[in-house]
């Protein structure tokens, strides 16, 4: 097992090298930093001057790989390769293009992000099996199908008419919380329970659906007959039996997502004014903050990768069928 | 008139002539044909394929461009072009496009949404509601019969649908009578009674009523703004029929472009084994590893930045947009490629061990051979199923990258921007609603015809649905 995860960590490192090189190619070879200075600065009548001056304030007038000036190792180190893309590697993201300390902003907008995630996770889950165990309960009959049809509506319904709509009609219409913005402490309480909400409703046509796939694929095993032949009533089959082996699809699902939780939700973040890792990535692409956009995407492949290795452990522990050679 | 080819046209009538080839092909195979009946026996399949079609035919008008010849000045022989593009479907739509008004109305408004100071003939103000320009301009002043008016388009719509739907249905009946060598009549009672093979019953009468919203807007459209006019007075209604042909190339492009890669690498990946299947697995989990949304906001503002720098290549604006859609298309295209790969690489991996295989193996046939002989055919419908279940999920993907600010052009129509700019609007007191009300509408048709229908094909061609 200790073996596993080593080697697993291993294989990762070329996958980062290979995120780090894409990303790289991206921001500094597709365009130079003279085309990000003129971007920056407006694109009329800049003189290469401010160009200059933008570049070196940044750290951008390295050279890009090779620095044939310096002396010995730092030929290799004073590059923009070196300081801006190699240092990912040991989380020092640096700062970003109008001078702020990335590292302490994400430590700052995590635990928003968290604040929203985790719960949304959590009540998303519980709603969506219980929907699934339901339509399960009731396969074939009227209410399974107008539940699938129902989840195929939800599903064809937007995210973001289901956050427009919600902030409509609960905040703007009933009052019944404020629109949006955060708070510190247990404050932020009535800030959290709109987005949650939202997020957990906009998910339930998916989530129910794909999950009562789940349960109708185990309720289809000889396990399950067995059970029935045996006498079991229909829903002890259902709880004690369907739903322990159904539950393995989904909760290694969900572990693959733990680690993204980080990140935050892109729009429920940014439109309730959340001040999280999610609005913080909207707001750097919205201000074209180059720097902040390649530690986010640095950043998630890291999480992705571990979320990855997370299930492959998870696998082992709630399925003890599962062995890791 | 100058017709304009973009890239984006190009590619969406290569994509249907595409299609249109390989249903004339797959009517004379019977293997192919019998999922595909299996598909349409289904009634909500059916009326979500019409439905699907209304939008394409919305789509492919709005696909032929063309850049109308300006008036000659006499100074020079040569003919100059007006910088604007336009397409069939704009000429089709003439006067809703045209007829601009000052700002927000509301839909079938005859009036202004915000008060205004207007001066009267005698000097003295007043704040009022101005009259619209155009909406209602066959009405009295007051606005006055709007209803009775507005009745008798929509009962006149109704009598052309249904005398339309007729039509269809003898005509339908005709046709089929004649291939089945049974009288028109005798047709026309099995469709009504359904027990045609297919659901036409289901077909014509989703066919009417769609006809029914088209003489609807046919009549109605000209007379009012039916949805409302925008912030600039443009009429919301033009908006959201110009967004269709944006979702449905978002939707079917991006597929179209990363499918070549997806089977290419992925069968190669499963079938070849080995380094080149390290290779592969390598490639689609470091491009998988990029959170989505970041790696498309990345290339997107790259994008921004050439095209800022290099104004010299785009002609005109829509061309500039074109660009930046077809763009958008293929990083969607790359990052949502890995999950077709490898599934086609789990398939290839199995097929390989089948027994077909190893006897084409055993005597000798090329390992090219094998692969576009044995086992495209036999993968050919994991693609189809993806490609119809990723096309809603990709038009929903379109609104939010908009929102994020690195989808379509902001100049170009599309539900995203119409969403984007509705937020603001409905912050408004009172609500500005038709602009949100009206993408909602319309994408949830799309995207809940394309749902149905991917169910439907995956039923019917999965080989693990098919046997429950």
């Amino acid at each position: 097992m200790f073996a596993y995860i080593v080697r697993r960590l291993l294989y990762a490192i070329p996958i980062l090298i290979g995120v780090n090189l894409l990303t790289f190619y991206l921001f500094f070879v597709v365009n130079s930093p003279d085309d990000m200075a003129r971007m920056h600065l407006g694109m009329k009548r800049v003189t290469p001057e401010a160009i200059e001056k933008w570049k070196a304030s940044h750290g951008y007038d390295k050279p890009l790989l090779l620095n044939s000036e310096a002396d010995a190792l730092d030929k290799v180190t004073d590059t923009i390769f070196f300081e801006k893309s190699l240092k990912l590697f040991v989380f020092d993201f640096g700062y970003s293009d109008d001078g702020r300390d990335i590292s302490f902003d994400i430590g700052q907008r995590m635990m928003p992000s968290l604040a929203i995630a985790i719960p949304s996770l959590i009540i998303g889950l519980m709603v969506n099996i219980t929907f699934a165990l339901l339509m399960a309960f009731f396969r074939g009959t009227y209410i399974d199908v107008s539940g699938v049809i129902l989840c195929v509506v939800l599903m064809s319904i937007s995210a973001m008419f289901y956050i427009i709509g919600g902030q409509f009609l609960l905040a703007k219409s009933f009052r019944l919380m404020p629109i949006s913005g955060f708070d510190s402490g247990l404050d932020a309480l009535k800030f959290i329970v709109l987005p949650v909400v939202i997020g957990v409703v906009s998910g339930i046509g998916s989530g129910a659906r794909w999950y009562r796939t789940f349960f109708l694929e185990e309720a289809g095993k000889d396990y399950v007959r067995t059970a029935r032949a045996k006498g079991l009533s229909e829903s002890l089959v259902l709880f004690r039996h369907i739903l322990r082996n159904a539950l393995i699809p989904i909760v290694t699902g969900v572990v693959v997502l733990l680690p993204l939780l980080f990140m935050g939700s892109l729009l429920l973040e940014s439109f309730f004014a959340i001040p999280g890792l999610g609005s913080y990535t909207i707001d750097a692409i919205n201000n074209q903050d180059f720097a902040i956009v390649r530690v986010m995407v640095f950043l998630g492949s890291v999480l992705y990768i571990i979320g990855l290795i997370l299930v492959d452990i998870t696998y082992t522990i709630v399925d003890p069928r599962v062995r890791l050679t | 008139m100058m017709p304009v080819l973009l890239w984006t046209d190009a590619l969406i009538f290569m994509l249907t002539a595409v299609v249109i080839i390989f249903v004339i092909y797959a009517r004379s195979k019977p293997h192919l044909r019998t999922p595909w009946y299996r598909v349409f026996r289904g009634r909500i399949a059916a009326a979500s394929v019409v439905v699907l079609l209304a939008f394409i035919v919305v789509g492919l008008l709005d696909s032929l461009h063309f850049r109308l010849q300006l008036e000659d000045n006499g100074n020079s022989d040569a003919t100059h072009y007006s910088v604007a593009v336009l397409s069939v479907l704009d000429v089709m739509l003439g006067p809703v496009r045209t007829q601009v008004e000052k700002t927000y109305s509301a839909p079938f408004a005859t009036h202004l949404f915000a008060r205004e100071t207007i001066e009267r003939e005698d000097g003295t103000k007043l704040r009022a509601y101005p009259r619209l320009q155009y909406g209602g301009r066959h009405l009295p002043a007051s606005g006055e019969g709007k209803g009775r008016d507005i009745l008798q388009r929509s009962l006149l719509a109704l009598v052309e649908a249904l005398l339309a739907g007729t039509i269809i249905l003898y005509a339908t009946a005709a046709l089929l009578g004649r291939r089945s060598g049974r009288s028109s009549r005798r047709m026309r009672q099995l469709i009504i009674a359904r027990q045609t093979m297919l659901p036409w019953r289901t077909i014509i009468v989703t066919g009417t009523f769609i006809l029914l919203l088209v003489f609807l807007a046919v009549n109605l459209a000209s007379a009012f703004h039916v949805l409302g006019t925008d912030k600039v007075g443009q009429d919301v209604f033009y908006q959201t029929l110009k967004s269709i042909r944006t979702g449905l190339l978002i939707g079917t492009l991006t597929t179209l472009i990363m499918l070549p890669f997806a089977i290419f690498m992925g069968i190669v990946a499963g079938y070849a084994r080995g380094w080149t299947d390290d290779v592969v697995q390598y490639i689609y989990t470091t491009l998988n590893s990029i959170p989505g949304v970041l790696l498309i906001a990345a290339s997107i503002l790259m994008l921004q930045v050439y095209i800022a720098n290099h104004p010299e290549y785009f002609e005109t604006t829509v061309e500039r947009a074109d660009i930046r859609l077809l763009f958008l298309c293929i990083i969607l295209g790359i990052t949502s490629w890995t999950g077709l790969c490898r599934l086609l690489r789990g398939e290839a991996l199995k097929l390989r061990e089948a027994e077909y295989i190893q006897a084409a193996t055993s005597f000798g046939v090329a390992h090219g051979k094998i692969i576009t002989r044995h086992i495209l055919p036999n993968v050919m419908h994991v693609v189809l199923i993806t490609v119809v279940l990723d096309f809603s999920g990709l038009v929903l993907a379109e609104a939010v990258l908009s929102y994020v600010g690195v989808g379509v052009d902001p100049t170009m129509n599309s539900w995203g921007n119409m969403i984007n700019s509705a937020r603001l609007e409905m912050a408004r007191e009172p609500v500005v609603w038709w602009s949100l009300f009206s993408a909602f509408l319309f994408m949830f048709v799309l995207v809940l015809a394309a749902n149905l229908f991917s169910d439907a094909v995956r039923d019917a061609f999965d080989p693990r649905t098919r046997e429950r």
